[in-house]
């Protein structure tokens, strides 16, 4: 490796703080009881038990995957927290009623809560550890029939509408850390949109993870009525500890027909320091049904953070002529790893499918593209585009793609490009020579290589995007 | 053009340098004025490529000995960025493309990189606009390139061409053409060097490296050097490159030894 391009500090993981606050914590370790106390604790109609049993045993029955391109210890599901909620008072009404301190950490983060402050365009659903602490805009979206509530109280407030949709993208044994998800997620966000209704606002959900050894384990289940259309956004952070800590979460989101979910994350999880102690094992499962005719659903996701990211956010195209997209910027730095994806099932004619993921990888990290694209027997002239970039920075970082093309019938059409580049001593001489910082050379490079996926994302998003990959970037070459 | 008592632009005495451990120049001297035209000359391998990126600053390159002087300053104890923004300009042999990133934002982030050092306020993107459009009009390139990613699919003229926009906009004091020349038709060859006599005046001076005299048709030099073996064996005037082109180096390796 050459005399300069090497791994500086990273800029500080500035999310990293504990908010100290009473906590109602269940003993450690997973069993029947545990999935009771849990129902029970919130509450839940039998169903719901039910639900959670079912796939508690089936998970019993399954194995952790091993074919993702990532290393760690094993994990011992006995030694993990699976509930802990903040003490309140009771039920709160209102955001006044609200625990300060809680209201504090979200204002740190940089997602204002109370009344005056609120983003003034985005419905904001905060969850804390197991729990949802607070929604706003909830009246406001109300009269437009907008359901935007935490998962806990959908169950109560709209238990058919659960029980209807509540597994049935994502099966309760879909996969190993799904199956664990249903048998003991506590809560997330819940959003239904109504008939021929467009979502006025963003509808956005943070999530926050305080507890040391908890795991965190939240459901988001979007349903989107014929002609409807919402775009949800998606932001979480962790305190920095040396040990790591699980989450896994499940998303669900259906499209009815001509209509249309635009999911974007921002992930910043924690992810361990620059050895590669503590971070968050981000083990996601996140799918969307398009089962309406020209129905859509795009996720864009920027994945920054988590020492390790097991995500796959795919689309099943049901309905004819629907359309899925993915749009990822997927960076990892030190010793982090990531194995990312999508998976885009064509069953409906004329489907059409847009992959676009951009890899990073700087420091010693791990960086892979995950993606099936399956065109069914029935998926007549249905067409699927993928661009698959990666860049390094530096020598020591890996960046690998694993494509799956499956093609059951002969009117579809599948098309892949990939490409590798790289950030060196030359680039950066380059730039340097004209008088621009080594900084601002990697950030205009990286907002260059990221500008198609960016483009895809919200206003606010974007320029919060390019910011924090700027600075995890900080440093990396210098 | 030679100016008598003109200011010194760039001293280099006895520079050594090495690239991973080996040396490639061996005491190196040379003295530029304001006003002049220095033309570099010598075989492949000789060290001119080595001799432009110690001056600009390239990481790769450690020097060993001796010293750069550039109006008065140090150099080697700074680093490149800020050489280029005090005025040192290398036009790059091979300029690299950079994907995603528009030429106009590339170019505007470059210039005001300058303006900061000089202590000028920075132009927004309307003002700068105007400014660079003004400039496309010395190197005869369409403002369509603008709008493209840096060097993206750009062919060797245009790079090459793109190189000496950043030189007019950037307005060094001292200009590095690296083999300029290299893998470029008559006719861009003609308007890249038309670009650059526009730029040449009595305040700033041109470091031209060169495999061939074709260039200095173009470019006229008020002083060839030749280098070999790290560092400079004969200096003369223009003549000097049309002899080279007619006799090859050989005879200059053997007129240097018995100058010795």
């Amino acid at each position: 490796m050459s005399a300069t391009v090497k791994t500086l500090v990273n800029q500080p993981y500035k999310y990293g703080f504990v908010t100290n606050i009473e906590a109602d914590t269940i003993p450690r370790g997973l069993n029947e009881d545990v999935i009771r106390l849990i129902s029970h604790k919130k509450n839940e109609p039998a169903f719901m038990l039910e639900f959670r049993l079912k796939a508690y045993r089936q998970w019993l029955k399954m194995a952790e995957p091993t074919w993702p391109n990532v290393n760690y210890p094993a994990i011992n599901y006995q030694d993990i927290i699976y509930y802990s909620a903040p003490k309140q008072k009771a039920k709160k009404n209102s955001l006044e009623e609200v625990d300060p301190t809680l209201l504090e950490t979200f204002e740190k983060l940089g997602i204002p809560l109370s009344e005056q402050k609120r983003l003034s365009n985005v419905a904001v659903d905060a969850i804390f550890d197991s729990v949802s602490v607070a929604t706003t805009f909830k009246e406001k979206l109300a009269k437009e029939g907008i359901i935007f509530c935490s998962f806990s109280e959908a169950v109560h407030e709209h238990p058919e509408l659960i029980k209807k949709y509540l597994g049935s993208v994502v099966p309760v044994g879909d996969n190993f850390f799904a199956a664990l998800n249903a048998a003991v997620f506590s809560d997330g966000s819940f959003v239904y949109i109504p008939k021929n209704t467009k979502c006025p606002m963003d509808l956005s959900t943070y999530f926050r993870i305080n507890t040391g050894d908890s795991g965190q384990f939240e459901r988001t289940l979007i349903v989107a009525e014929e002609g409807s259309s919402v775009t949800y956004l998606e932001g979480c952070t962790a305190p920095m500890f040396d040990t790591n800590q699980l989450h896994a979460a499940v998303v669900e989101l259906v499209a009815l027909d001509n209509a249309e979910i635009k999911y974007s994350t921002v992930q910043n999880w924690y992810a361990g320091d620059e050895n590669g102690k503590g971070g968050i094992y981000n083990f996601v499962t996140k799918r969307g049904l398009c089962q309406g005719v020209n129905s859509k659903i795009s996720w864009t996701q920027v994945e920054t953070g988590s020492a390790i990211t097991w995500k796959y956010p795919s689309c099943v195209l049901v309905g004819d002529n629907s359309v899925g997209e993915f749009y990822s910027v997927a960076l990892t730095n030190h010793m982090q790893q990531a194995d990312t994806g999508t998976k885009m099932v064509h069953i409906g004619k004329n489907t059409r499918s847009t992959i676009i993921s951009k890899g990073i990888s700087a420091g010693r990290s791990k960086n892979s593209y995950r993606g099936l694209v399956k065109m069914g027997a029935k998926a007549k002239g249905a067409r699927n585009y993928s661009q698959c970039d990666s860049m390094l920075i530096g020598d020591r970082a890996q960046a690998n793609t694993f494509p799956y093309i499956q093609v059951q019938n002969n009117s579809a059409k599948v098309e892949h490009e990939a490409s590798t580049s790289k950030i060196g001593e030359d680039q950066l001489f380059f730039f340097a020579q004209r008088g621009i910082s080594a900084e601002d050379a990697i950030s205009m490079t990286i907002s260059g290589f990221c500008k198609d996926v960016f483009n895809k994302l919200p206003m606010e998003f974007a320029v919060e995007a390019d910011r924090l990959l700027s600075l995890k970037l900080e440093g990396t070459v210098g | 053009m030679i100016i008598e008592n003109s200011e010194v632009i760039l001293s280099v005495r006895n520079l050594q340098a090495e690239v991973e451990g080996v040396q490639i120049l061996k005491g190196l001297n040379l003295e530029v004025k304001a006003g002049e035209v220095h033309a570099i000359m010598g075989p492949n391998g000789s060290g001119k490529s080595t001799f432009s990126k110690v001056l600009a600053g390239h990481p790769d390159y450690t020097v060993t000995a001796g010293e750069i002087i550039f109006q008065g300053q140090d150099l080697i104890a700074i680093p490149p960025e800020e050489r280029a923004r005090s005025g040192v300009f290398l036009a790059f042999q091979y300029p690299l493309e950079i994907p995603g990133v528009s030429n106009l934002d590339f170019l505007r982030v470059a210039y005001n990189s300058r303006r900061k050092h000089q202590g000028l306020e920075e132009l927004d993107a309307f003002d700068f606009d105007e400014l660079v459009r003004e400039k496309l009009e010395i190197v005869k390139m369409d403002a369509a390139f603008l709008s493209r990613s840096v060097n993206e699919g750009f062919s060797g003229g245009e790079k090459k061409r793109n190189e000496i926009l950043q030189m007019a906009l950037l307005e060094p004091k001292l200009a590095i053409l690296d083999e300029t020349d290299s893998g470029l038709d008559i006719d861009a060859l003609q308007s890249v060097a038309g670009g650059v006599n526009q730029l040449s005046n009595e305040s700033n001076a041109l470091l031209v490296i060169t495999h061939y005299q074709r260039l200095l048709n173009y470019i006229v030099p008020d002083y060839i050097h030749v280098m070999e073996s790290g560092e400079i064996i004969v200096s003369g005037p223009k003549e000097l490159a049309l002899e080279l082109e007619e006799r090859g180096y050989d005879w200059v390796r053997e007129e240097a030894q018995v100058g010795v």
